[in-house]
């Protein structure tokens, strides 16, 4: 498919089958949830990633079936192929943005997504007290996310923030790395 | 033209405050106060307090004009809908332009609040909500 096609399709759906909510009610219930994580692990950051990657990956199983629905995709041809589906499509109909999809790597296993906007960031300013700006990656939900949606679809990767334009960085860009597709493996025991 | 703003909390705790010039016919946005005055700023401004909650209730605007007086000072006052103050001390009249000031750093000030790591009442030490109040003082001061 070429991806002005995904561009094509991300529109369609989000114009005609999505609900859409107000974006500031998304902005600051994220920002509770993070804050309130947060604050019940101390400001134990590390651990606030893993609580916000493992929320995500939760939806994330869920959330691709309500996007199989919505789009009525087929199977993706290619890694290359699901990277643009989730940045034009995905990210589209769910956050109304399109990341670009950027730095393949040389075997085509790993890409990064960087946003110009993020919804879930408005306003946010980190706290200031010398370790969230290096240790919190504030939108580490939409990294479990992806892992929860792809791991339906066969697919294990890995995913995490390589900078943020909270922390002070120049952008936002999320590295997104295929571990192996899962083969379809009967459950032991059944013939 | 000189001024002294202060942002006053639910308790009537300093939130930030922000001595500047006018930046207006040449001005250099330095405050030009007199040195032995410049200490009694904070007094005359706080106590001015007392007039803000007095007025802010016969008042329907947030903009609550000039409050009060001391000698050549005015203080004008501007609430938002959740009870914080800005307060103003000034020494020549300027209604409008002390209006679009607040306004200015009304809406600076609802951004700062829906981070959701500031809460209601904490000092306001974003660098961003300094820069939106510096970038109004010179635009309309």
């Amino acid at each position: 498919m070429s991806t002005t096609k995904h561009a094509r399709i991300g529109e369609e759906v989000w114009k005609s089958r999505v609900d859409k909510v107000n974006a500031e009610l998304v902005t600051l219930t994220y920002g509770s949830i993070v804050q309130q994580l947060c604050k019940d692990l101390e400001g134990d950051y590390t651990e606030v990633n893993k609580q916000l990657d493992k929320m995500g990956y939760n939806i994330g199983l869920r959330l691709i079936e309500d996007f199989l629905a919505k789009t009525n995709m087929g199977r993706c041809n290619g890694f290359r192929d699901t990277a643009e589906s989730i940045a034009k499509i995905g990210f589209k109909i769910f956050l109304n943005i399109t990341p670009t999809v950027t730095n393949w790597s040389a075997d085509n296993k790993s890409f990064s997504l960087v946003f110009e906007e993020n919804p879930l960031a408005d306003f946010v300013e980190l706290p200031d007290d010398g370790r969230a700006q290096n240790e919190l990656w504030y939108s580490n939900i939409l990294c479990g996310v992806l892992r929860g949606a792809l791991e339906m679809v066969q697919m294990q990767v890995e995913a995490h923030f390589a900078s943020d334009v909270l922390r002070g960085n120049d952008s936002t860009e999320m590295r997104v790395e295929l571990i192996r597709i899962i083969d379809d493996e009967l459950p032991p025991g059944d013939e | 033209m000189s001024f002294y703003f202060a942002i006053i909390g639910t308790r009537d705790n300093p939130l930030y405050t922000y001595e500047f010039g006018t930046s207006k016919s040449g001005g250099d946005g330095v405050a030009r106060f007199r040195e032995d005055q410049r200490s009694m700023n904070q007094f005359i401004l706080h106590s001015s307090l007392d007039m803000v909650e007095e007025v802010q209730w016969t008042n329907r605007d947030l903009y609550l004009k000039t409050v009060d007086r001391f000698n050549n000072l005015m203080v004008s006052g501007f609430v938002t809908g959740g009870n914080i103050k800005f307060l103003l001390l000034h020494d020549q009249k300027a209604e409008d332009p002390i209006r679009q000031f607040f306004t200015e750093v009304h809406e600076a000030y609802v951004k700062t609040l829906m981070n959701p790591f500031y809460e209601v009442d904490m000092r306001i030490v974003s660098v961003v909500f300094d820069q939106r109040v510096r970038a109004a003082a010179r635009k309309y001061l």
